[in-house]
């Protein structure tokens, strides 16, 4: 291999591959087998982080950025005055398998601009992944991007290397695709989301029956929207992803607040800053509805059409709902429980198991790890001592920020922990 | 009653078998602590525990069968973190286990419990950065090899791990602290000594020790960390909440 072509290229496909947001490798299925390389289980790593504070765990890159679309919100497009480069499939198996024997990445985020047409780049795509697993015999996690309008067969093709398949749709509305990337057609990206989906369904199910039936696809499928290019409201925003989440069963929706790339009047300018507080929050309500048991109306509706920025989503629907509470800590069902601000997941499984010994009073809620500045206009406990005054949710509201300023004032990542 | 100091030889077995002393001979009042790190014994009795791997067994299986399913590696988890006394710790939690009809592994409320959970939860943080961080590095005669000063010994704890994943190469992971090292030779993993050296630096990519190649795929992998940085979205505070200063010696690509 030649280090100084190669160089080359991976400045350009690497950069113009950074702004896909995904760097999931967990929850992949793929044992190491007959004593090969590298192995996709569990939880995935991050073995870097970027200055932005973003986990490297793949080696993303595109094949090529040469492309026949013209889509504003995208630095790959047709129009723009960029340097182009392109991959050999052998070279981008090679980069994968050295960096993955020096424990630098977990495994290979394959995407591409369109070259020729949707099936010519996709099948090269396929080529790379099966390369990876038939001739190197490598076992850690391949992502691959779904070409919109790839074949049936290519993508059916595709799920059996690959670990993880994804359509980023990126603008959440038809009518904002239909203004930033006229000449692509929505039904083109829900096209192979629909056919791996039923793959999956239909490989799951054969091998409950037959269990050498190969996994297909192990680490589900995701896709990625851009935040504040086209105009939605958070509402529309999550409405949309809790549709794909029900109809496609994707295992994640990635929300990427726009970074301004180009002078198109359409579009934010360049220069405007990265809305990161507000896809923080869209991550916040993402988890709301996937792990605790919200159902998005009960966020978002017509009558609350945005997500508040100053609070998160959890605090701001208890402010709307104060008859729900205060709840008790030591009766409360695991539902509740997860409704209180300032208490996590972990800390409500920690919850249920320690009230089995004792009461929980202030100093175990304490030890346990909740955010108390929050959840104590919330909840009584084993204590006399309880938030007594009749207090509106302005009030509430404004105790917990003058409290809580520095804390959010730097929750600018969604990588940040979320709600504990 | 007269109070006794318990040495044993360091490792958990030997831990493992002074614990069934305690139990043994009922001792109340009663410390354990490792032969390198003792502390000046005043009025204690000393006595040296011989390491009995059946006795260690019988203790290790007792506690399994108190809990249930994975909790029991909290202990090791918190053993292997050589924290000084944290043998006593253990101890304290171990009667109590033994002393209950449930199972209190979770029960966090006891301060012992809580304790050895906070401390098995950073040697388990250790591991993990371990497996991010660990970068190898070919050397000329085909080993890939990569050494680590971790706060805590954690090689016992990423071996499988390595193992698992590197299956067709042979590796090497060295604690430079400990003196002490994993080499997986293309069937097993084993514990080995190394005298490195005295040229040997760590920091740079010699051609002395790494093939040519090894500095080309360094190169590579600091332009590919360089490019997918977004800088408008720089946030340097979380970066380093991600990856603390201490931990930047591993990463070839922040150099
Ligand atoms: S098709 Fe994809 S790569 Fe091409 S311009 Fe549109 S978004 Fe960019």
């Amino acid at each position: 291999m030649s280090f100084e072509r190669v160089q080359e290229k991976l400045k350009i496909l690497a950069d113009a591959a950074k702004y896909d947001v995904s760097c999931s490798s967990s929850g992949s299925k793929r044992n190491n087998k007959n004593k090969g390389l590298g192995n996709a289980t569990g939880m995935g790593i991050c073995h870097s982080y970027t200055e932005d504070g973003r986990c490297v765990s793949l080696l993303k890159i595109l094949l090529t950025n040469h492309c026949i679309y013209d889509c504003a919100y995208c630095v790959t497009r047709k129009s723009n005055d960029i340097k182009r480069a392109a991959f050999k499939v052998q070279e981008v198996v090679d980069l994968t398998i050295q960096f993955y024997r020096r424990n630098y990445i977990e495994g290979l985020f394959l995407s591409s601009g369109i070259f020729k047409n949707a099936d010519y780049t996709m099948e090269r795509l396929v080529a790379v992944a099966k390369k990876l697993r038939n001739e190197e015999n490598f076992n850690g996690y391949i992502h691959l991007k779904s070409i919109p309008g790839a074949s049936d067969e290519l993508m059916r093709e595709a799920g059996l290397y690959a670990d993880r398949l994804s359509v980023n749709i990126e603008i959440p509305s038809k009518s904002g695709l239909k203004k930033l990337a006229p000449d692509k057609n929505f039904d083109d990206f829900i096209q192979p989301m629909n056919k791996v989906k039923n793959e999956i369904i239909q490989y799951q199910s054969e091998k409950k029956i037959i269990k050498s039936t190969p996994i297909y696809a192990p680490a589900g499928q995701s896709t990625q929207m851009i935040i504040g290019a086209s105009g939605e409201s958070d509402f529309q925003i999550m409405q949309t992803s809790n549709h794909f989440y029900k109809k496609y069963h994707l295992k994640r929706v990635y929300y990427s607040g726009y970074v301004p790339i180009s002078y198109d009047n359409r579009l934010p300018k360049i220069g405007s800053e990265v809305p990161m507080l507000r896809e923080n929050r869209l991550y916040q309500t993402d988890w709301l509805m996937r792990f605790y048991g919200f159902h998005v109306n009960e966020i978002l509706n017509t009558q609350h059409q945005h997500l508040d920025l100053d609070i998160d989503p959890k605090l701001s629907w208890a402010l709307r709902n104060l008859h729900e509470f205060p709840i008790d800590i030591n009766t409360a069902d695991k539902r509740m429980l997860a409704r209180i601000p300032g208490v996590g997941m972990q800390s409500v499984h920690k919850i249920i198991h320690a009230r089995r010994y004792r009461k929980l009073n202030w100093e175990h809620l304490k030890k346990i790890g909740i955010t108390l500045n929050r959840a104590r206009y919330f909840i009584t406990c084993h204590s006399q001592e309880f938030e007594r005054r009749d207090l509106t949710a302005e009030n509430i509201k404004g105790l917990i920020l003058q409290k809580g300023k520095s804390k959010y004032q730097t929750t600018l990542s969604n990588q940040l922990s979320l709600f504990d | 009653m007269e109070a006794t100091q318990l040495v044993y030889d360091g490792s958990f077995e030997g831990f493992l078998s002074a614990i069934f002393l305690v139990f043994e001979r009922k001792l109340t009042n009663v410390t354990i602590y490792p032969e390198h790190n003792q502390p000046p014994e005043l009025f204690a009795t000393k006595e040296i525990v011989i390491t009995e791997t059946h006795k260690a067994d019988r203790v290790w299986k007792g506690l399994r069968k108190k809990n249930a399913g994975k909790n029991v590696y909290q202990l090791y988890y918190a053993f292997l973190s050589e924290k000084r006394g944290v043998e006593n710790l253990l101890l304290d939690c171990i009667k109590y286990i033994f002393e209950s009809e449930t199972p209190v592994f979770k029960n966090y409320s006891n301060p012992s419990v809580l304790k050895i959970a906070q401390i098995a939860k950073m040697v388990g943080r250790e591991k993990h950065r371990m497996e991010a961080f660990v970068r190898f590095k070919l050397t000329t005669d085909g080993i890939y090899f990569a050494n680590i000063t971790p706060d805590f010994n954690v090689l016992p704890l990423i071996s499988k791990h390595f193992e698992k994943r590197y299956a067709d190469q042979r590796w090497i992971i060295y604690d430079l602290e400990r003196n002490y090292g994993l080499h997986y030779n293309l069937e097993f993993v084993e514990d080995i000594q190394l005298t490195l050296p005295e040229n040997f630096n760590t920091s740079i990519t010699s051609t002395d020790f790494f093939t040519e190649e090894e500095v080309a795929f360094e190169n590579l992998w600091k332009d590919y960390f360089n490019s997918v940085n977004i800088a408008s979205r720089k946030n340097k505070k979380l970066h380093e909440r991600h990856v603390p200063k201490r931990y930047w010696k591993y990463l070839s690509e922040k150099q």
